[in-house]
């Protein structure tokens, strides 16, 4: 399939629906930019995350602007910028931010389904978090005594804890 | 398991032969899962990624009643051997493309893939030829349940099973089937059909992943909710959706074959006579042609090429897949005369003629 508006082969394929009008452009790359069509990846899912994440948050980002996980070290603005977590507890320390996402997704903020059956306390797995976290600075700072006590610390709760 | 060993068979999920395989090609479901003690991939260092990609591994090696799985390091894998992987729909273009230590546990039937390091920590994959969402999520939930007593998995009571994306969490399973819909491409009904979908909240895709044009007519739907409706809730609404986009499929087959018969024949036949002739071949042209051929053979327009031979070609004329077959690398122009090539050998070695 060619380019409607010069000869070189069509990549770009737009469909456009607006109320229930349907319109279709078939592109090459360069007059796809031209016309500001956005990219694939553009359309998605983790874009259009993004773009729900600016419009129901908005409001609230006065506050959630400065919030940053006390775990993983990641900042909100992040998260709302990139539209990924940074680690389990961002579901907690997020929970403003993250909730009014949740229910224009889902539809609903409450789990139903399937559940583990072997399951550690939340907070022995958050200590083990937050010492991976102080390990990797550790690391970061050439703190080697303090790294391997830290390693050896994690070892000796991950094992203490081992699955049997 | 290497891909060069991989190049000349194809996946059971493909062989055509489940359920509905008429109109469904395969079903496909996966598990997103994290382990409680590290960070998300995305935010965890290169180390504690080695580290959580030893652990996946070590552990996997103790599952007792897990089959026989092959561990390729994705992150050592050439860029074709990667683009391959993708091609069999065993890893993901994210994986492929990620930076970092990275891997990929596979059976021999290629039917459960497992992705370490992708967006989460774990995806777990399963694929089933034809529509068998029920199978498929038996195969899943049985490794999951392996999985858990060796992992520790990230979640909560109230959100479910904690993933980077948010759109994931809750039950992190996204169950996609796809569906062949030749005649109501050919009807042009199948926006209908879609914007109905998109009011129920289920995703179509082309096939070969997000945002693509869908090519050759193949379509992929799954489900978007993850929290707040369970797996089997979820299960059962794809199911009946399936069921009945099948249904208007297959009247739209009966249709075309009612009043525009000669028509059909006319496009089929040229097809496959373009496929077993021609010089030059572009990927998206191919799969236009194989689609037709497809269908010819569902409804009972050509005899001698078996359903399997066509599914064998979808894949085969990939661009990885056919410069893995080829054992070079071919630019454009070259690929284009190679998998015109192929598929004239194949198609003839087969002696198939149009009725």
């Amino acid at each position: 399939m060619k380019c409607q508006l010069c000869d070189k082969p069509a990549t770009v394929h737009f469909t456009k629906v607006v109320s229930k009008k349907i319109t279709e452009l078939h592109l090459c790359q360069s007059c796809a930019e031209q016309q500001q069509i956005p990219s694939l990846g553009d359309l998605s899912l983790s874009a259009i995350l993004q773009s729900l994440i600016g419009q129901h948050v908005g409001p609230l980002s006065e506050r959630l602007s400065r919030l940053t996980c006390p775990t993983c070290g990641l900042k909100y603005m992040e998260f709302r910028k990139h539209g990924r977590l940074g680690c389990p507890a961002d579901y907690n320390a997020f929970r403003a931010g993250l909730e009014p996402i949740l229910l224009r997704v889902h539809r609903s903020m409450r789990h139903v389904g399937k559940v583990p059956r072997r399951r550690k306390p939340e907070a022995h797995e958050t200590e083990l978090l937050d010492l991976r976290q102080q390990l990797r600075q550790a690391v970061q700072v050439e703190a080697f005594e303090e790294a391997a006590r830290l390693r050896d610390l994690i070892r000796k709760k991950d094992t203490a804890n081992e699955p049997g | 398991m290497n891909p060069d060993n991989m190049v000349q068979s194809t996946g059971e999920w493909l062989r055509g032969n489940g359920p509905e395989s008429d109109v469904v090609v395969s079903t496909r479901i996966r598990l997103a899962r994290n382990h409680a003690a590290f960070p998300f991939t995305c935010r965890a260092s290169s180390q504690q990624k080695t580290e959580i990609e030893h652990m996946v591994r070590e552990r996997l090696a103790r599952l007792e009643r897990a089959p026989p799985l092959q561990y390729m390091n994705v992150a050592k894998l050439s860029q074709l051997d990667r683009q391959f992987l993708v091609e069999r729909q065993l890893i993901s273009r994210e994986l492929a493309s990620a930076e970092g230590p990275r891997a990929v546990a596979v059976d021999s039937r290629e039917s459960i893939s497992l992705m370490i390091n992708e967006e989460d920590h774990l995806r777990i994959q399963v694929m089933r030829s034809g529509l068998a969402l029920d199978e498929a999520w038996q195969d899943i939930d049985a490794m999951d349940d392996q999985l858990e007593q060796v992992i520790d998995y990230a979640f909560s009571d109230e959100f479910g099973y904690l993933t980077a994306c948010p759109t994931n969490v809750g039950t992190g399973m996204r169950a996609s089937v796809m569906l062949h819909l030749p005649a109501l491409g050919l009807t042009k009904q199948i926006e209908k059909v879609f914007r109905a979908l998109q009011k129920i909240n289920l995703v179509v895709r082309g096939l070969y992943g997000e945002g693509s044009r869908a090519s050759g007519d193949f379509y992929q739907i799954s489900n978007q909710v993850t929290l707040g409706k369970s797996e089997s809730a979820a299960l059962t609404e794809i199911r009946e959706v399936n069921r009945q986009i099948i249904e208007y499929e297959r009247q739209a087959r009966t249709l075309i074959l009612r009043d525009t018969k000669q028509a059909i024949q006319d496009r089929v036949a040229r097809a496959l006579g373009t496929l077993q002739s021609a010089t030059m071949m572009t990927s998206e042209e191919t799969m236009e042609l194989l689609s037709s051929v497809r269908l010819g053979v569902n409804v009972g327009l050509v005899s001698d090429v078996p359903i399997t031979l066509v599914n064998d070609l979808f894949l085969h004329t990939q661009p990885a897949h056919l410069q893995k077959l080829m054992g070079t690398q071919l630019d454009g122009e070259e690929r284009n005369a190679a998998r015109a090539r192929y598929l004239r050998t194949r198609l003839r070695e087969g002696g198939p003629t149009p009725n």
